[in-house]
C-alpha cells in the first residue's frame, strides 16, 4: 500500500456497486517535444470480471488537426497517457495512484492511417493496469499527403483490456491417458494375444528337429532295425 | 503400429542430437582448472619431513590439501554456501586434521592423506568462539571447543565427547579465547569490555572448575585481537591508547593485578590509529608456548620480543617489515621476516626465535608483481636439512589472492590465482593475425594507399607476398627442425608474443573478470594466463560489466575493452580501458563520471578509429558517451531520434524508455508500472547483439512458412509474487518492445516461484521456475511468431508493427534443479540451437531446443512428422551422455558463457563457478569439418586409379577405333 491509499492486490475483491467507472484518456503533440497532455477522451470501464471497456471521445479541432499534421511534418511524436488504476478495487478512492502509464507513436503514422489506431491496456493479476500501447494501422510512414480534413476530425479506434494469459503447466494427464490408450491398443491387437505355442512355434519346432538329428545321429544303426 | 511410429521417431531424434565425447578426446580441446578461493587457514604438514601436504581452509567453504612441490590439489572438500558451510577453525595434529564449520555446528575429523572423514559430532548450538587442542603429558588427547556460553572437549580420536560445561555468567561476560598448556588444566578467557577479564581454569578429567577469577582492566575492549599466552602460562596484552603491555600470571593465586609496563620503558610506540597485534607461538599443544612474541606496532614495523624473568626485552627489531610468522621443525622454532629490499621486490630472512639472530644464507627473493596486489599473509614451512641447519619455504598470499610459493635462493615453485574462483563476468576476444598476416592486411588498410599510385602499390604487394613466402619458408623449416626431435620434447608453449588466430578462430582470449577486481587474460586454448591486472581500490561489492569497444579485426587500432566499475552502493562509477589481448592500460582518456551511472548503451555506430561508441546514462537522465570525439557527436546528433534507451526501477517496478536527442539529453517518451504491491521485477534481459538468426521463418508440414516475430528490442521481464504462499505465489513474464514500450506479450505462471533462470534469444525464450505445488522444477518455452504473413519482410521497425504476434507456450518437467542456463551460440546461425543447463552437481547439460519446442504435437499426424516435431511428452530427459563435461564437473557453477568460432558448427562454451571449464559443442554435429579418421588414402587412391582407367581406356579405344578405320 502507498501513501495515497492505493491498493493493488490480488485479494479476492468483491464486485459489490460495480457500476463501472471511467478516466481520462490524455494525449499530447507539440512541435517543439515537449508533452502538454489535453483531454482525448473517457475511458469507461463497465465492471464484472469481463474487462468491458468504452472509449467516448471528441473530435480534433481545426486547430488540433493543423498542430497534429505539423508534428508528422517534423517527424514527432504523438503521445497519449492514462492513470494507473485498478479495475478491480471496489471504492473509488482506492481506484488510483500516483502517476500515469505513457506511450506514443510516431505522428506522421497517426495521420497517414487517417486516425485509425488501436489502443491496448495491460493489467496484471489483481487488475491493475501496468501499461498502455497505442499502434496505428497501417503503421508505416510512406510520407502520403492527408489532404482531406475529414479524415483527421474522427479518431477510429479499437480499444481493449488485456489480462495476462496464464500459461501453461506440464500436461501430464492427457500424456498418462494416451499411453494407457497405447497400452489398451496394444492389447487388443491379435498378435500379442497368441498363445505361447503360437508366438513360439518355430522355436519349438527347431529344438525338436534339433533333438531328433541329434537322437537319429547316436542311435547305432542296429537299433534301428531292432525297433522296427 | 502408430506407437511404433511415435517410437521410431524418438529414437531417430535422438540419434540425430545424441552426441558425447569419445575416450580418445578427453582433454583435447577441453580443460579444467579447479580453485579454492581466498585461503584463511593452512596449515604445513610437519608430521614428517617428506610430506608434501598443505592443508587450507577458504572463505569459499572449502577444505582441500595441495600439493606443496606442484601447488596441485591433492584433494578438495566443497562445503555448502554461506554460513552453513562456514569454516570457523582448522587444527591439525599428526595424520588428523580438525576442522569447525557452520558457526560452531559440526566438529569433524578428516584423515589428511586421502582426505577422508574419519569422524564428525554435532555440537550444541551456541555461536563459536574459538577451538583449541588439548595436551596432557606430552600427549595431544583431546579437542576444545568455546561456544558463547559453553565450552565442551571431545576426545581427538572418536569425537566422543567427555564433558560439556556452561560458562559461569555468560550472559555479563564476553567469553573469546582458550588456552592449554598440557599440565592438565583448560584456561577460557572472557571479557566485560573496559571492566574487567574473566578466566576460569577446567580440569581436563571431568571439566570441574578449579578457579575463576577476575582481573581490572578498564582499557579492554577485546581480548581476541589484543591478548595471547606465552611462556608457562603468561597472559600477554596489549593497547594502543594506553600505549602499554600487561602481563598477567595465570596459575599464581595472589597475583589479581594486571601488571602494567608502558612500551616507553622499551623505547616503542605504537603508530597512531593502528590496533597493534601480538604473535606468539605454542609448537606443540601439549607444551606451553615459547616466551618469545612478535609485536606488530605499525603496518611495516615488527619487533621480536622476549619475556625472561619477569621482563621484557626486544631481541631484534624489524623495521621496515611488511611480515612475520613463526615456524617450528622439531625442536627448533624459526621467525621469518619479510621486508621490502627495493620498490619490486621483498626479501625474506630466517632468524632463530630464541635469540634473534639471523641465519645464513636462508635468503629468499620475493619480486612482487608489478600487476598485483601487496603481500599479505605468510605462511612459512620449516624444515631440518641433513646438516641439521634449518632449510625452509614459504607460501605468500597477497591481496589479490595470489598464493606464491617460494623456496630458497627465491626460487617460485608453483603461483595460483585464486580470484580466479569467483569470476563475476568474462568476453572472449578474437586474436589478432600474426604479424605478417597483420603487414598485409595494414598496406591495403591504410587510407594513404590510395593515393600512392600504381607502381608503388605493385612494389608494396610484391614485398608483401616475398615477406609470406618468408614465413613459410621458416615454418616449414621448423616442421622439419621440429619432427627430428622426440615428440614429448615440442612444446608448444603459449606465450603473449606468439599469440595468433588459427584458421577456424577456435582460440580467442578469455578476458575475465573477477570479484576481486583482479583482470585476466586466458588462452583459451590451453587455459595458460597470458596476463593479469589487478586494480587497487575496488569495494568488495562492485558490480562489473566488461564491455568489448573494438574487435581485433581493426587493424593497425589495437582492440580496446571497456570495464564499467560500479560502486553497488552509490552507483557511482568508472571506466577502465584497456586492450584484452596485452591486458595493457590503454592511454585514451576517460570521461569523468560524477554522478551515478544507470544505465550502459553500447551503440553500433564507430567513430573513425572504428570504436563501437558507448553511451552512459546517468541518474539525471543526461547521456555521456565514450569516446566523444567530434565525429562521434555529430553521428549522434543525426541519428539521435532513432537511439531509444530504457530503465528499469525494480524497487518502484518502474520501466521506462527514453529517446536521445540532439543535445544528448533525454526524454521520457513511455512508462510501464508493475505495481510493488503485488509482484516485483527480478530479472530483466534482451537479446545477444551478436546474435544471428540464419532463417525468417519454419516450414511447415504442408510446406507453407511460419514467420518468426524476430524483434531485436524485446525485453523479458520476470516478475516473481511478493504473496509466497504456495497456492497464490506466481511468477510473471512481460515481454516488452524496448523501444515503443509496448507490451507484447504477458503471462503467468500461476503456483510457481523462483529462483527463475531464463533464456531469451531469436524468436524464443525459455524460463525455469520451481512448480510449488508439485514440488518440481519445470521449464517453460515461449515461442513468437508473426504468422503465414510478413508485415515488412526488408526491414523490423518497432514503430511499424502493429499487429500482436502469435504466442504459443508449453511446459515439461526437468527431473533435477539448476544453477545456470544458457543457450549456444554461432557464427551464422544456421546451427541448430541447444540450451546448456548447469546443474547443481557440477554437470553442463547440452539440451537440444529441439525438446523444448511449443509446437510438438499431443497426437502424431502426418504433418507433425513431416516437420521433425518430437510429440509431445510432459517430462523432459537427462541422459548422461549430454553432459558437455563427462566427469569434469564444476563446483558451484555460477555461469556459462558462450561464444561463436569461425566454425559454424562450434560453439565455445566457458563454464565458471569454483572452477573454471572450456571446451567446444556441435550442436549438429561437425558438418563443416572432415573426422579425424577420414580415409585420405582411399579417397585419393579410388581417384588415382578412375583417373589412370579413363587414360587406359582411352588409349585403348583410340586403338580399337583405328584398327576399325583400318579395316
Amino acid at each position: 500500500m502507498n501513501g495515497n491509499g492505493f491498493v493493488c492486490q490480488s485479494g479476492e475483491a468483491v464486485d459489490t456497486d460495480f457500476s463501472g467507472f471511467s478516466v481520462p484518456l490524455e494525449h499530447s503533440f507539440e512541435v517543439d517535444d515537449v508533452p502538454r497532455f489535453s483531454l482525448r477522451g473517457v475511458l469507461q470501464f463497465r465492471g464484472g470480471r469481463e474487462h468491458g471497456v468504452y472509449l467516448a471521445q471528441n473530435q480534433l479541432s481545426e486547430k488540433d488537426r493543423n498542430t497534429l499534421k505539423d508534428v508528422a511534418a517534423v517527424d514527432g511524436l504523438y503521445r497519449i497517457r492514462v492513470p494507473r488504476v485498478s479495475l478491480q478495487a471496489d471504492r473509488q478512492t482506492e481506484r488510483q495512484a500516483e502517476g500515469y502509464l505513457t506511450t506514443f507513436v510516431r505522428a506522421c503514422s497517426l495521420v497517414e492511417s487517417h486516425l485509425s489506431d488501436v489502443i491496448t491496456l495491460h493489467t496484471d493479476v489483481s487488475g491493475c493496469v501496468v501499461g498502455v500501447s497505442i499502434v496505428t494501422i497501417p503503421g508505416s510512414c510512406r510520407g502520403i499527403e492527408v489532404e482531406d480534413e475529414v479524415d483527421l476530425e474522427v479518431f477510429n479506434t479499437t480499444i481493449s483490456v488485456v489480462a495476462p494469459v496464464t500459461a501453461p503447466v506440464p500436461e501430464t494427464a492427457p500424456y498418462i491417458e494416451r499411453m494407457e490408450q497405447e497400452m489398451e491398443k496394444k492389447g487388443k491387437n491379435p498378435q500379442e494375444q497368441k498363445s505361447f505355442f503360437a508366438k513360439y512355434w518355430y522355436l519349438i519346432l527347431g529344438g525338436a528337429v534339433f533333438l531328433m538329428a541329434t537322437s537319429s545321429a547316436q542311435t547305432p544303426p542296429g537299433g534301428a532295425r531292432e525297433q522296427s | 503400429m502408430a506407437w511404433l511410429v511415435v517410437r521410431l521417431a524418438i529414437s531417430v531424434s535422438l540419434l540425430y542430437t545424441a552426441s558425447a565425447v569419445f575416450e580418445d578426446q578427453v582433454g583435447k580441446f577441453d580443460w579444467r582448472q579447479q580453485f579454492i578461493g581466498k585461503v584463511r587457514f593452512a596449515l604445513f604438514d610437519t608430521h614428517s619431513q617428506a610430506s608434501k601436504k598443505l592443508l587450507v581452509a577458504t572463505d569459499k567453504n572449502v577444505f582441500a590439501s595441495l600439493n606443496s612441490r606442484t601447488g596441485d590439489l591433492f584433494w578438495r572438500h566443497v562445503d555448502k554456501i554461506g554460513p552453513e558451510g562456514h569454516i570457523d577453525a582448522l587444527l591439525m595434529y599428526g595424520q588428523d586434521a580438525v576442522v569447525v564449520t557452520g558457526n560452531g555446528r559440526l566438529l569433524r575429523s578428516w584423515e589428511t592423506t586421502v582426505g577422508g572423514l574419519k569422524w564428525e559430532t554435532v555440537l550444541d548450538t551456541g555461536s563459536f568462539q574459538a577451538a583449541a587442542l588439548v595436551g596432557v603429558q606430552d600427549f595431544v588427547k583431546y579437542v576444545a571447543v568455546l561456544k558463547k556460553s559453553a565450552i565442551s572437549l571431545h576426545d581427538l580420536s572418536s569425537g566422543s565427547q567427555i564433558w560439556v560445561e556452561n560458562l559461569p555468567d555468560s550472559d555479563t561476560v564476553q567469553y573469546q579465547t582458550i588456552y592449554s598448556g598440557g599440565n592438565g588444566l583448560v584456561f577460557v578467557f572472557g571479557v566485560v569490555p573496559n571492566s574487567h577479564i574473566v578466566i576460569v581454569e577446567y580440569k581436563i578429567e571431568d571439566g570441574e572448575i578449579m578457579r575463576k577469577k577476575s582481573v581490572e582492566a578498564a582499557w579492554m575492549s577485546s581480548l581476541e585481537s589484543s591478548c595471547t599466552v606465552i611462556s608457562s602460562g603468561i597472559l600477554l596484552c596489549v593497547d594502543q591508547i594506553t600505549q602499554s603491555l600487561y602481563t598477567l600470571q595465570l596459575q599464581s593465586a595472589e597475583q589479581t593485578e594486571i601488571r602494567q609496563i608502558h612500551l616507553q620503558t622499551l623505547d616503542l610506540e605504537v603508530a597512531s590509529g593502528f590496533q597493534p597485534v601480538l604473535t606468539s607461538t605454542q609448537p606443540n599443544p601439549a607444551q606451553p608456548p615459547l616466551s618469545e612474541f612478535f609485536l606488530q606496532l605499525s603496518p611495516d614495523h615488527h619487533i621480536l620480543l622476549q619475556l625472561k624473568d619477569g621482563l621484557i626485552a626486544p631481541l631484534r627489531d624489524f623495521n621496515p617489515s611488511y611480515l612475520a610468522a613463526f615456524a617450528t621443525s622439531g625442536e627448533r622454532t624459526v621467525a621469518a621476516v619479510m621486508s621490502p629490499k627495493n620498490d619490486t621486490a621483498c626479501s625474506i630472512n630466517l632468524f632463530s626465535a630464541d635469540t634473534g639472530r639471523r641465519h645464513l644464507d636462508t635468503t629468499i627473493i620475493y619480486h612482487m608483481d608489478p600487476n598485483g596486489g601487496k603481500p599479505n599473509r605468510l605462511y612459512v614451512h620449516a624444515f631440518l636439512k641433513k646438516d641439521d641447519s634449518v632449510g625452509y619455504r614459504v607460501m605468500v598470499q597477497t591481496e589479490d589472492l595470489t598464493l606464491t610459493f617460494l623456496q630458497q635462493p627465491g626460487r617460485v615453485v608453483w603461483v595460483r590465482e585464486e580470484a580466479l574462483a569467483d569470476v563475476v563476468t568474462m568476453e572472449m576476444v578474437d586474436l589478432p593475425f600474426t604479424g605478417t598476416q597483420a603487414e598485409l592486411e595494414g598496406e591495403f588498410g591504410k587510407k594513404a594507399a590510395i593515393q600512392d599510385g600504381l607502381l608503388p602499390m605493385v612494389l608494396k604487394r610484391l614485398s608483401s607476398q616475398f615477406i609470406l613466402l618468408q614465413a613459410w619458408l621458416a615454418h616449414l623449416w621448423k616442421l622439419f627442425y621440429d619432427a627430428r626431435k622426440p615428440r614429448s620434447s615440442v612444446k608448444n608453449e603459449v606465450t603473449i608474443d606468439t599469440l595468433s588466430r588459427d584458421e577456424f578462430n577456435l582460440q580467442k582470449m578469455m578476458v575475465m573478470v573477477t570479484a576481486s577486481g583482479k583482470l585476466f587474460g586466458i588462452d583459451s586454448k590451453s587455459g595458460t594466463i597470458l596476463w593479469k591486472q589487478y586494480l587497487e581500490n575496488i569495494q568488495p561489492d562492485s558490480v562489473f560489466k566488461l564491455i568489448v569497444q573494438r574487435t581485433t579485426a581493426h587493424f593497425p587500432h589495437p582492440p580496446q575493452c571497456t570495464l564499467l566499475i560500479k560502486n553497488k552502493d552509490t552507483g557511482l562509477g568508472n571506466l577502465y580501458v584497456f586492450n584484452p589481448i596485452f591486458g595493457k592500460k590503454s592511454q585514451i582518456s576517460v570521461p569523468a563520471l560524477p554522478r551515478p551511472v544507470l544505465q550502459t548503451l553500447l551503440l553500433p555506430v564507430i567513430d573513425q578509429d572504428y570504436a563501437k561508441v558507448l553511451l552512459l546514462i546517468d541518474d539525471q537522465y543526461k547521456v555521456t558517451a565514450f569516446p566523444s570525439t567530434k565525429n562521434v557527436l555529430q553521428q549522434l546528433q543525426d541519428t539521435a531520434s532513432s537511439i531509444f534507451f530504457y530503465l528499469v526501477d525494480s524497487s518502484q517496478g518502474k520501466l521506462s524508455g527514453f529517446r536521445l536527442r540532439k543535445d544528448l539529453s533525454t526524454e521520457l517518451i513511455w512508462e510501464v508500472v508493475i505495481p510493488t504491491e503485488v509482484q516485483k521485477i527480478v530479472a530483466i534481459k534482451g537479446k545477444r547483439a551478436n546474435e544471428h538468426v540464419h532463417s525468417q521463418g519454419r516450414v511447415m508440414g504442408d510446406r507453407s512458412v511460419l514467420y518468426k516475430y524476430l524483434n531485436p528490442n524485446l525485453l523479458a521481464v520476470i516478475t516473481e509474487s511478493t504473496d509466497t504462499h504456495q497456492e497464490r505465489s506466481f511468477v510473471g513474464i512481460f515481454l516488452i518492445d524496448g523501444v515503443t514500450g509496448r507490451i507484447v506479450h504477458e503471462a503467468v505462471q500461476r503456483k510457481a516461484r523462483g529462483p527463475v533462470h531464463f533464456v531469451h534469444s531469436e524468436n524464443w525464450m525459455v524460463y525455469v521456475y520451481w512448480n510449488s505445488k508439485f514440488r518440481r522444477n519445470e521449464f517453460s518455452v515461449l515461442e513468437l511468431f508473426e504468422g503465414a504473413e510478413l508485415y515488412n519482410s526488408t526491414v523490423f521497425s518497432s514503430l511499424d508493427r502493429p499487429h500482436p504476434p502469435q504466442v504459443l507456450q508449453q511446459s515439461y518437467i526437468f527431473p533435477a534443479p539448476i544453477s545456470t542456463l544458457e543457450a549456444t551460440l554461432t557464427e551464422k546461425g544456421i546451427t541448430s540451437r541447444h540450451l546448456l543447463v548447469g546443474l547443481p552437481s557440477g554437470n553442463i547439460l547440452s539440451l537440444p531446443k529441439m525438446f523444448l519446442d511449443p509446437r510438438r504435437p499431443e497426437v502424431v499426424s502426418e504433418q507433425s512428422r513431416e516437420e521433425n516435431l518430437i510429440p509431445y511428452a510432459p517430462e523432459m530427459p537427462i541422459r548422461e551422455e549430454w553432459f558437455i563435461n563427462y566427469n569434469q564437473t564444476v563446483s558451484r557453477i555460477r555461469g556459462i558463457h558462450t561464444a561463436p568460432s569461425g566454425l559454424e558448427s562450434t560453439c565455445l562454451v566457458v563454464a565458471y563457478g569454483l572452477d573454471i571449464y572450456q571446451t567446444r559443442v556441435f550442436p549438429s554435429k561437425q558438418f563443416d569439418v572432415l573426422k579425424d579418421d577420414y580415409d585420405y588414402v582411399l579417397i585419393s587412391s579410388v581417384l588415382f586409379g578412375l583417373f589412370f582407367a579413363t587414360m587406359i581406356s582411352k588409349r585403348l579405344a583410340e586403338v580399337k577405333l583405328l584398327n576399325r578405320a583400318w579395316r
